[in-house]
């Protein structure tokens, strides 16, 4: 019997029966090379984990290797913001990589030169379920009905809290591991319910008084929109909706920037000043008690401060008024519309998405990169990493957060414009410095939203 | 050369020269010349020209870059607070910054001027660090003295006694820090270029002013700033430009905040035409600074050609 190829499969088979699929997925099928030898050039996420990327690479080159294909890696990054210049760069010029990895929102500044991938998409949602639907926001257009970007494990992050358990436990009396549990069948959900903003606050002032503030920025920062978008949300508070109507004037940003008048009264006076890296060193040099943030401040504390490290606790964010949202920044793939090798760069990204590839590239990432696919989240790295055991456990949902991404739940072109303009976190600093009352900073919101808007 | 000559009713003929071929003429002096800076031109017209002309192309498009919008991107920035905002910001960054690196920049140019060769020519080479030093890397370093919560002059400031400063995260103090920053950077330029001034200033016109009986300050304001002055204006404007249109200090320190006080045209435009994914009104922001970069060009070229003259 002749063994069917991703090629074949993807010439016109797209909505075969499951019986082809599956048989596409089997593990080990020697696949038809290429026949004329076809050339990919991929500007690959430099990942900040040493060894992660030369485990992605070694996936590629083997699978290059079986294929015929001469694959050219670049390895970009790892700030995002240097990528996006470069794709930027190559948008504009019309010539450069075949695939490249982008972050959050920027394909969706090239959908003009992006291939959609919708073949690729759907057989990979057919076998492993529905992508998470922050991953869905961000790569697929409804309008256009297309996969311009493909939902990738690599580099994709969350922003959960990461508190001292010691200090929550001594001076606000809470206790982290039992709440959030490193396993999720044991979680209490009446308890959970209860980890709402308003017992965040009277926590935050107890550490404060204890002498160990939560600290986030609230300045021109991603960490700005990755734990304030959230937020906002959580008390009902949009910017924008998906048709370009600005939502922002309403009484849940009223009540959000209300609340947060308050909790920076409990937060480092610098917090305005703060960036990327400063909630980082905020937890890793013991000063602080809680930061939003991945998993990078720990595994930083555990080379440098392994004390402060080990009782580092990651859990879920506290629930508001209108529910329970956690920021997280997820990475996709594209691929440019002048790719020679349309189907060699297809048939490679379907490779590097399928579980058995995430599944080591995951495991490089020791736990670092989240997951799309939600069948991934099976994977044992966030059980087994610590100390202290299970400290990253709840870094993959667990319970009834929603991911979402400052500027959601605008078009993701406009979201764009939101995060990169920095607009939430300005306004915030504006309403709780005193710069401008809570209305004023709501109304300079909207003027800000309305000159991204065309 | 040969050339033929006749006489023609007793008068010589014109003479006659052998007609060039295309690739002799090519090889002429006068060609010779455009050969030679055809490269620069080319650069010129790839980096300079081509790059402009297409920004303000560009800024004449929509967002999505679909649609001819006219001056819309620039009218409506003029209706826009936060543009207000780093216009001022731009201003009062320049002409704070070049006023402290020109008077500094004298300053140091006159101290070193007298001091002995030997100490003036070690001391003119520390002076140039922190301008042969690339800005990207100096804006880290003062980063770091600046960063808010572990600050190293903060650290300095408690212990001689003193209170830390809010630098980065206070508008007024963010601010300080960007032009300390960048007055620390251009001060050697403009104490280089006072110090060839002072060295080109006859001794003879001080030894007169002395016979004259004219004090240190009557010799400084009498033939030193009258000498200098046509130079004070040209690295003034020079450094206007440069100050103007200033990006890394701003984008490493501080990337515009807090709350945007420390935007410049530069460091908006990029946050509005990259970051933010608006890359016409990026470009509209960043050719908001034409008229003023071209007034400040007008002068310097006036004052050389004056020079010249």
């Amino acid at each position: 019997m002749a063994k069917i190829t991703r090629r074949e499969f993807m010439k016109g088979m797209v909505a075969g029966s499951a019986a082809v699929a599956g048989t596409m997925a089997v593990p080990g099928v020697v696949r038809k090379a290429f026949t004329a030898k076809a050339t990919l050039n991929i500007g690959l996420w430099n990942h900040w984990i040493p060894g992660a990327v030369d485990v992605h690479s070694a996936i590629i080159n083997e699978w290059a290797a079986k294929n015929n294909v001469e694959a050219k890696i670049d390895l970009l990054g790892p700030q995002v913001r240097d990528i996006r210049t470069i794709a930027s760069a190559e948008a504009r010029a019309g010539t450069g990589h075949d695939i490249m990895a982008l972050g959050p929102f920027d394909s969706w500044a090239f959908v003009k030169q992006c291939e959609p991938l919708n073949d690729v998409a759907e057989y990979l949602e057919k076998k492993y379920g529905k992508f998470d639907s922050l991953g869905t926001y961000l790569s697929y257009s409804e309008e256009d009905k297309a996969w311009y970007a493909l939902p990738a494990p690599m580099g994709s992050h969350s922003y959960p809290m990461v508190s001292r358990m010691d200090y929550f436990n001594q001076y606000a009396g809470i206790d982290l591991p039992a709440l959030f549990p490193a396993d999720a069948s044991k979680r209490d959900a009446k308890k959970v319910d209860g980890w709402t903003y308003d017992v965040f606050l009277e926590a935050a002032k107890k550490l404060h008084k204890a002498g160990y503030p939560f600290g986030n920025p609230i300045s021109e920062t991603s960490d700005g929109n990755d734990w304030l978008g959230p937020l906002l949300l959580s008390f009902g508070s949009q910017p924008m909706d998906r048709e370009g109507n600005i939502t922002i004037e309403s009484d849940g940003t009223l009540a959000a920037l209300e609340y947060l008048k308050e909790l920076v009264q409990y937060m480092p006076e610098d917090i305005y000043g703060w960036d990327d890296a400063s909630n980082n060193r905020w937890i890793i040099s013991g000063k602080g008690s809680c930061i939003q943030n991945p998993p990078s401040a720990w595994s930083v504390a555990k080379k440098d401060q392994p004390q402060n490290a080990a009782q580092l606790w990651h859990h879920d964010t506290p629930k508001g008024p209108a529910g329970r949202f956690r920021g997280a920044l997820f990475y996709n793939f594209i691929m440019w519309k002048w790719c020679k090798d349309k189907q060699a760069a297809k048939d490679l990204l379907m490779y590097l998405l399928e579980k058995d590839q995430q599944w080591k590239i995951l495991a490089a990432g020791q736990g670092y990169d989240m997951p799309q696919l939600t069948p991934m989240y099976a994977h044992p790295v966030w059980q087994e990493q610590g100390p202290p055991p299970g400290t990253i456990y709840n870094y993959i949902i667990r319970g009834d957060e929603q991911l979402v991404v400052g500027g959601y739940p605008a078009h993701p072109i406009a979201g764009n414009s939101i995060y990169g303009k920095h607009i939430l976190p300005v306004m915030v600093a504006k309403a709780t410095t005193g710069e401008m009352t809570p209305k004023e900073a709501m109304k300079w919101c909207a003027q800000e939203l309305e000159m991204i808007a065309e | 050369m040969v050339t033929i000559r006749s006489m023609v009713n007793g008068r010589p003929a014109v003479s006659a020269k052998p007609r060039l071929s295309l690739l002799s003429r090519l090889r002429s002096r006068r060609w010779a010349a455009y050969w030679m800076i055809l490269p620069l031109v080319v650069l010129i017209v790839g980096l300079v020209v081509y790059p402009f002309v297409y920004s303000v192309y560009l800024s004449f498009e929509n967002k999505a870059e679909t649609k001819f919008v006219g001056l819309q991107n620039y009218t409506k920035l003029l209706y826009y607070d936060t543009f207000w905002l780093v216009t001022g910001n731009s201003f009062r960054f320049t002409l704070t910054a070049v006023f402290f690196k020109a008077t500094l920049g004298l300053i140091l140019a006159l101290i070193l001027n007298n001091l002995p060769i030997g100490g003036q020519r070690l001391w003119r080479g520390v002076s140039l660090i922190p301008w042969v030093m690339p800005l990207a890397l100096s804006s880290m370093g003062w980063w770091w003295i600046f960063e808010p919560t572990h600050s190293a002059i903060n650290w300095i400031l408690v212990q001689l006694g003193g209170s830390p400063k809010p630098w980065l995260s206070d508008p007024f103090w963010a601010r300080v820090a960007c032009i300390v920053t960048n007055i620390w950077y251009g001060t050697p330029f403009f104490m280089i270029m006072y110090l060839a001034g002072l060295k080109s200033i006859p001794e003879s016109l001080y030894e007169a002013a002395q016979i004259d009986g004219a004090r240190a300050l009557q010799r400084f304001r009498y033939v030193t700033f009258p000498m200098l002055s046509k130079l004070i204006g040209i690295t003034v404007m020079f450094s206007t430009i440069v100050t103007f249109a200033n990006f890394d200090i701003v984008r490493i320190l501080t990337r515009g905040g807090p709350r945007y006080t420390t935007h410049l045209f530069g460091t908006y435009a990029f946050n509005i035409g990259i970051e933010a994914g608006h890359l016409p009104r990026g470009s509209a922001v960043a050719l908001f600074m034409v008229p003023v970069l071209g007034v400040a060009a007008f002068f310097i070229l006036r004052n050389i050609a004056r020079g010249e003259e």
